[in-house]
């Protein structure tokens, strides 16, 4: 009965309800998925697209041994990666779906795998004290460490690397077109860079031998040691703090607070650096006692410097239910961040909003003005000072 | 839940009986005091065995494990002919769905001849072959399993959601919100589940429950705390519930520890099947099998090891209702 082999590489069965199966409109959407939120001018990367085709799962180009795990007996291994620290049997995965276990070695599935990549402004990351102005060569791969509710993403984070269109971009390869793109940066976004962080690491030193920074847009939940292997090489971190509560990371992330401020207070002291983006969600993690939580832990261990980005909730995924964030509600979460002495506060997915805006702490004069994610008028100087008062601005202004 | 019509009332009982007997002798369950006739039998599950299912050889016989199936159907739905019991599950004019577990590769897949066996007796009552389809999540991991993939002409069809991808939509149920595989919801009117009874690192056993992880896109999602509430949540999804008709477990090959990958060293030829239209009563006597063979071999219960498959109960419970975890109200037939 199973004894005929008659079906074709890529082949596809006839199923109710559509003519074509492979899908080209879920790849398109996955390559714009980062720009589709405000419409933003990023722009897909050519040379990298193969039209999009369902992998193999065993594709030995992306398979490659994992680093941080541990063997354990009877061909388990235990994950160090993130604080998750999945035990995962033979043939299985960890629960960022891009990591498995075959005969007791642990690999990853995404290395070089990428399934969007984009020329962005690096003010879409965002990244408001970086090189402003600049784009950055973006790309991710599928998984994801955490679940997030909320994902803008999900097409690609939560799903696992095989019902993913995706292209083989290794790291000399990416450094190519950054270079091509004229991106002075490498970035790794979209999905959770720490799920990839072997090809991460491999990119940014290609990237560095090519002479380009790396950058990483990253949920911090990760362990350090990985940490420091893995964000040692980046040139500038953006960290999601999701909220400040552990209920909401329990219940909305699926995940833990405590280890993602672990990375903050690890990364002020590699001196790498990190600006913080806080999602505001509607009802859920928007109380003044928690907005002024945060500001008051950030000022004690990170320092009044960290640039806050409050940004603004697009319904997506799992949490379709709540509104967009209203705009007072960004406000409010900025005047009392302001008032807990943060020096630089923001307000993100409010096209227009003066809060996008760098101003000098203090003489107040407007330094980095902000359109969107274009940044126009740039007066800061070559050494990072306001051209007013001389007052050093942190970050780094200029390439 | 099936009734109890062509059965005696002392066969019921003597069926019955044997049930709790049988469960009585199980670690790490508390039994309930009532005895079988207080309490209505809600779900049966047919436990048959054929101790010669292999013959001389290693590999199940064609022709025996069609006969083990039709022992069990029977039974399953107290009908004298099988043809009579498979009408009770399908309808011509339906597609069926048998949703194979492949995970395991060649040592402990599906059985092979199993399948062929029930896919001969769905076209015995009126399913066309080309309307059955035989899947799992992967093609390449169906090959390795021994399954021949096959997507055309007038024969039963076999291949993997990766050839047809998910659904767009996200289908939410509780904890659970995930794409949905387009063989089910586009291709089955029935589904039939064939899964294999395994001792699982996580989730403490996998059998019929756990065996719809392969439905989904993003099961990986859904293995923290011992599978327990998702398991059972996804279990509830609609799409899933309302197709779903029968559980036919393959224990011909048991993994009682170290699963769910093969592990030769802790497999067991029981040369059984497990046959319920509750898959939480049969998980439940799934569950049985592998403690009484964990005892049998000096190893720990699940419980004491922390990993006891408590998605069974969960999926037992007033909120999910979707079958019976109590054994005075499960009717073990073992034949």
């Amino acid at each position: 009965m199973f004894g005929e082999r008659d079906l074709q590489e890529g082949e596809s069965p006839v199923i109710r309800g559509e003519r074509s199966t492979l899908d080209r409109r879920r790849f398109m959407k996955c390559a714009v998925a980062s720009g589709a939120v405000l419409g933003t001018s990023s722009k897909p990367a050519a040379g990298m697209s193969s039209g999009g085709s369902m992998q193999k799962q065993d594709d030995a180009r992306f398979v490659v041994e994992a680093k941080f795990y541990q063997k354990l007996a009877s061909k388990k291994i235990k994950c160090k990666l993130c604080p998750r620290e999945c035990t995962v049997g033979d043939r299985e995965r960890g629960y960022c779906g891009v990591r498995e276990n075959r005969d007791g070695t642990y690999y990853t599935l995404v290395h070089s795998r990428v399934c969007a990549a984009h020329v962005d402004p690096i003010e879409k990351k965002p990244l408001f004290h970086y090189l402003p102005g600049t784009v950055a060569f973006s790309l991710g791969t599928a998984g994801c460490n955490v679940n997030c509710k909320f994902c803008q993403n999900w097409d690609i984070s939560q799903a696992r690397p095989e019902q993913i269109p995706a292209d083989y971009a290794p790291p000399q390869r990416v450094a190519e077109l950054a270079k091509q793109y004229n991106c002075p940066t490498i970035a790794y976004t979209y999905n959770e860079p720490v799920i990839y962080a072997e090809y991460l690491m491999d990119t940014a030193d290609a990237g560095h031998a090519a002479g380009l920074r790396s950058i990483v847009v990253s949920n911090g939940y990760i362990q350090e040691e990985a940490l420091r292997a893995a964000y040692g090489k980046m040139d500038a971190i953006k960290i999601d703090l999701k909220s400040f509560s552990e209920s909401y990371y329990r219940n909305v992330v699926t995940g833990q607070l405590k280890p993602v401020l672990d990375t903050l207070v690890a990364l002020r002291k590699m001196g790498k650096w990190t600006e913080i983006v806080y999602l505001v969600l509607p009802t859920l993690n928007d109380s003044d006692a928690e907005f002024r939580g945060l500001a008051t832990w950030i000022k004690t261990n990170l320092g009044a410097d960290v640039p806050l980005h409050f940004t603004q909730y697009h319904p997506e995924y799992l949490l379709k239910n709540l509104p967009i964030t209203p705009v007072p509600t960004l406000e409010r979460a900025k005047a009392i961040a302001d008032a807990e002495g943060l020096h630089y506060v923001y307000i993100g997915n409010v096209p227009g909003h003066p809060a996008q805006n760098t101003y000098c702490p203090k003489c107040r004069k407007l330094l980095v003005e902000r359109v969107g994610f274009t940044a126009g008028k740039m007066l800061i100087r070559q050494d990072g000072a306001c051209p007013i008062c001389r007052q050093s601005i942190p970050g780094v202004w200029h390439v | 839940m099936n009734s109890l019509d062509g059965a005696s009332r002392r066969d019921f009982l003597k069926q019955a009986l044997s049930g709790v007997a049988a469960l009585s002798t199980c670690g790490g369950r508390e039994l309930l005091a009532a005895g079988p006739g207080d309490l209505p039998i809600q779900s049966r599950v047919v436990v048959a065995r054929d101790a010669q299912l292999r013959g001389t050889g290693s590999t199940v016989e064609s022709g025996r494990v069609l006969n083990l199936l039709d022992r069990a159907m029977q039974a399953q739905f107290d009908r004298d002919k099988p043809i009579e019991a498979w009408r009770r599950v399908v309808r011509p004019g339906q597609t069926v769905g048998l949703k194979v577990n492949t995970l395991g590769g060649r040592g402990v897949s599906s059985n092979l001849q199993l399948v062929e066996a029930i896919c001969e007796r769905l076209q015995e009552a009126g399913i066309q072959a080309s309307d059955i389809v035989v899947w799992d999540r992967d093609s390449e991991e169906m090959e390795h399993g021994g399954f021949h993939l096959a997507i055309s002409g007038n024969r039963v069809q076999c291949y993997g959601t990766d050839r047809t991808g998910y659904e767009q939509d996200l289908v939410e149920q509780a904890s659970v919100g995930s794409q949905l595989s387009k063989i089910l919801t586009r291709r089955c009117d029935v589904l039939i589940n064939v899964p294999v009874l395994k001792d699982h690192d996580g989730a403490g056993i996998t059998c019929a429950l756990k065996n719809m992880y392969g439905v989904i896109h993003n099961p990986n999602k859904y293995h923290p705390n011992g599978c327990n509430p998702y398991i059972a949540d996804l279990n509830m999804l609609p799409e899933i519930r309302t197709r779903m008709r029968l559980t036919i477990c393959d224990a011909t090959t048991v993994i009682y520890e170290g699963g769910p990958g093969y592990k030769p060293e802790h497999s067991w030829k029981h040369n059984a099947l497990l046959v319920a239209q509750d898959p939480v009563a049969l998980d439940s006597v799934g569950w049985q099998l592998i403690e009484r063979k964990r005892a049998e071999m000096g190893l720990k219960t699940l419980e004491s090891e922390d990993r006891a498959p408590r998605y069974i109960a969960t999926a037992a419970d007033r909120e999910h209702r979707l079958g019976t975890n109590d054994p005075r109200k499960i009717e073990k037939i073992e034949l």
